[in-house]
């Protein structure tokens, strides 16, 4: 039986555990730091098995519909704190609590030994905790107050090593650009409180989200509050919001630099779930986007932008954090591209087994960093000698991302192409076309780019990890690069970060086919497109349906894909180190293979004992100008930090600003205090210090009284 | 004699004391004033007593003498306030060496 408290408590135990870390370990027991780790790995999994609970209830058609308490009467509007448990929600419970345990497990094996380990983990239980609120919020400001906390804690994770000017600003950077989203958010939130009596008048809480659904539908279901115009920018600017923190362009430039932060914080916020919270927002006015046609023609076309110029910038990357980080962007668009064009269900079950996927192939990334001591794939290869199980696992992970049969990003990913294909959504037919086009390009692109990093970081020879980095900059008298710490240790990493690992990949493979199983009637008590069938069992409003599974459509997305791996693998397998064309050429090299040892697997954490091959060229290179705007981001820094950042921010606004508060505000702050100065000056002149003279006054002062009495006063008193 | 001719002298009297007060810039020379001031005050409040006290309370002494209490007591004060300023007149005196008293404006800064 699933009570109101018990839901409650799936948010309430991570929140405790934050209170629990940051007011009594952390000031108290920090020599145990490890602590905090474990308490929030306890509270996550009862919170799991909650959410588990919850979600097998909600599937057996429980009624979870609790009565929202009142915080705040303001009239026509009424803020509540209430739980809106229907099957979104409770998918979101379980991706979170669920991504969340595995990777605070990896953390304790990630994070030991850092100097703020109960700092980080009570982020992440403040992070959490946020999380888990905001997907658990029936009313519009509870939402925008836990979508605010989780861009807080996102904030201070970035910024976890904030000794980095680089993450220091990546921090900022990120805080500042989901800022600018969220005011399209707020403009919305706005305007439905501005709008109360209407809602009012129809019975409706214009705060309350089902009451928000009802408004937007047509008069004969009670409705019609919302509409035309209105409606379509109220859409606008929730997308808006959406948009920034799912890091769909042009806001998508924090979530490559958000990287600053530690891998598995990568791999829970800026993989996972936080950056998926755009997509659920946008689920979850779903009935207001399906009767505004114009904003969803705008999600679907900027979905679909946004997944294939993302993938173009994920083939260039050299970090392999940053290469993923454009492949979430992409991966974000391909579902709002779904939910532009309708398909509801695909988007939920793609952002569902995305999360697992992506979350275990940062992880991998940074099992990677943990042996060579840098994110920079140039100076990795070779790994798969030393790191067979990571290896292993960020194979399954790459080939889910790509989308090969059977592992669980086909199923997904092919759903929402086959929406695109087919087109039956209510944009029209040629937003459908363009966004197949991009969608299909994207996942060849995908591809690539995830076949690219699993070569250079796996294959061929080891170039030197990041001792060798440290090395090149200075030779090159460059500046240390800040996230490469140079500790070099070729060896597996220890298995609590290993088993989180194993735990995502096996849910990466099988979950797409358990959840969701096709062309069955029921797959071991999972009866088939269970998962389509009850995410929409969400929809109150309106009316979304999966397509069945489409063969032709299956062979080209699969068809592209192999295309992409195979090309991948061509330019990068098979490029031998000989026959490079040696643009860069190591200046220690030679020393570095005096000392070698040849026995290739005993390493000592810190010395190389290993041969190290020199640095490839990059093959994509020869693309020339194309792939210089690649590197360069399509310039999209510059222009945010050269134009509007200096030229309109700097220059026109911050010097009008000045000029105003110079001349308009210390104007009238100096005008105040120069007349303070003469009237003092004025009445300063009264005090003489000559004693008689002040007699005088008194005299005249009590002359003046008398006559005045004598003359007007005299009969008051009669 | 009337209690007016009274009052005109105690008029007289306090008109004089006010001008030295005020005029006059020896310091000594302002007391003395102050005096002459305090002693026209006495001579109205004892020529009131006498002249137009209450007639109810004619019977009763201690009525009857009301102002020439006040007299004595205008008188204590009037002593004690010569002592005090007497004083602070030796302190002017050996901080500046004068008694003129549109010298004394050091309280000003």
């Amino acid at each position: 039986m699933v009570t109101e408290s018990l839901a409650w408590a799936v948010f309430l135990l991570p929140l405790l555990s934050f209170l629990l870390i940051s007011l009594v370990i952390r000031p108290f027991l920090n020599r145990f730091a490890q602590l905090s780790g474990y308490l929030l790995i306890a509270a996550l999994a009862v919170s799991l098995a909650l959410s588990l609970l919850v979600l097998v209830r909600s599937n057996e058609g429980a009624d979870l519909a609790f009565p929202a308490h009142t915080w705040l009467d303001l009239g026509d509007a009424a803020i509540q704190i209430g739980l809106l448990l229907d099957p979104v929600t409770c998918i979101m419970l379980v991706v979170v609590t669920g991504v969340s345990l595995l990777v605070q497990i990896y953390s304790l094996g990630y994070m030991r030994g850092d100097a703020g380990v109960s700092r980080y983990f009570a982020y992440m239980s403040l992070f959490t905790a946020s999380m888990l609120g905001l997907v658990l919020s029936a009313n519009i400001v509870q939402l925008y107050a836990f979508w605010e906390l989780v861009g807080l804690s996102s904030y201070l994770l970035i910024g976890f090593w904030h000794d980095r000017p680089s993450a220091a600003a990546a921090a900022k950077k990120a805080f500042i650009i989901t800022r600018i989203g969220d005011v399209g958010f707020l403009l919305a939130i706005i305007y439905l409180f501005y709008h109360g009596p209407q809602f009012a008048a129809q019975g409706l809480n214009p705060l309350h989200i089902p009451d928000i659904w009802q408004a937007a539908q047509p008069l004969a279901t009670g409705g019609a509050v919302l509409g035309g115009t209105a409606l379509t920018l109220v859409c606008l600017g929730i997308f808006a919001g959406a948009a920034g923190k799912s890091g769909q362009f042009p806001l998508h430039s924090w979530l490559p630099d958000a990287m600053e932060g530690p891998t598995p914080v990568s791999a829970l916020i800026h993989a996972a779930t936080m950056v998926a919270a755009g997509v659920f927002l946008v689920a979850r006015f779903f009935p207001l986007f399906q009767e505004a046609r114009e904003a969803m023609m705008v999600v679907a076309l900027l979905g679909g932008f946004t997944a294939f110029a993302a993938a173009t910038l994920g083939l260039v990357m050299d970090d392999i954090k940053r290469v993923m980080a454009y492949s979430t962007i992409s991966q974000l668009g391909y579902m709002m591209a779904a939910l532009g064009l309708g398909a509801f269900g695909p988007a939920l079950f793609h952002l569902f087994t995305h999360a697992f996927f992506k979350a275990l192939l940062f992880l991998g990334a940074g099992s990677v960093n943990h042996a060579t001591g840098t994110f920079n794939m140039r100076y990795m290869g070779g790994m798969r000698r030393y790191m067979p199980w990571t290896y292993v696992l960020l194979l399954v992970g790459g080939l889910s991302l790509v989308g090969i049969v059977p592992l669980a990003g086909f199923w997904s990913k092919d759903e929402i192409i086959t929406a695109a294909w087919l087109g039956e959504g209510p944009v029209e037919p040629w937003v459908a076309l363009a966004v197949f086009v991009l969608l299909i390009a994207a996942a060849l692109l995908t591809a690539f780019y995830t076949f690219r990093m699993i070569s250079l970081t796996f294959h061929g020879e080891f170039r030197g990890g990041g001792a060798q980095e440290l090395q090149d900059a200075e030779a090159e008298g460059l500046p240390a690069p800040t996230a490469v710490t140079g500790e070099v240790h070729l060896a597996e990493s220890p298995k609590v970060m290993v088993a989180p690992m194993l735990v995502l990949a096996i849910a990466a493979a099988l979950v797409g086919y358990l959840a969701n199983p096709q062309w069955v009637k029921d797959l071991l008590g999972i009866p088939g497109h269970w998962f389509s069938y009850y995410v929409e069992s969400a929809l109150v409003f309106g009316h979304a349906e999966t397509a069945p599974f489409n063969w032709p459509v299956a062979a080209i997305s699969t068809g592209v894909a192999i295309v992409g791996i195979v090309l991948a693998s061509l330019v990068y397998l098979q490029r031998r180190p000989a026959s490079d064309t040696g643009e860069v050429m190591e200046p220690a090299t030679s020393a570095e293979q005096d000392e070698t040892h040849g026995s290739a697997g005993e390493t000592v954490p810190g010395h190389k004992h290993v041969a190290v091959a020199p640095l490839r060229s990059e093959p994509l290179a020869k693309a020339g100008p194309v792939h210089a705007l690649l590197c360069r981001k399509y310039f999209i820094d510059e222009l945010y930090e050269g134009l509007v950042v200096r030229r309109v921010f700097y220059r026109f606004f911050a010097g009008l600003v000045d000029w105003l508060d110079r001349n308009l505000v210390d104007g009238i702050v100096d005008l105040s205090a120069w007349m303070t100065r003469q009237i003092g000056r004025l009445f300063a002149q009264v005090q003489t210090g000559q004693v008689q003279f002040y007699g005088a006054v008194i005299v005249l002062g009590a002359v003046l009284i008398l006559v005045g009495y004598l003359a007007f006063g005299a009969g008051m008193g009669e | 004699m009337s209690l007016e001719s009274m009052l005109i002298v105690a008029a007289i009297l306090f008109a004089i004391g006010l001008y030295g007060a005020l005029a006059r810039s020896n310091v000594i020379a302002v007391l003395m004033s102050i005096e002459i001031m305090f002693n026209a005050v006495n001579l109205t409040v004892v020529a009131f007593a006498r002249y137009v006290a209450p007639l109810a309370l004619r019977e009763e002494i201690g009525s009857v003498l009301t102002g020439q209490v006040f007299a004595i007591f205008v008188i204590t004060v009037a002593a004690a306030e010569i002592a005090l300023g007497l004083g602070i007149v030796f302190a002017m005196y050996r901080n500046t060496e004068s008694v003129t008293l549109t010298e004394a404006n050091q309280l000003r800064h």
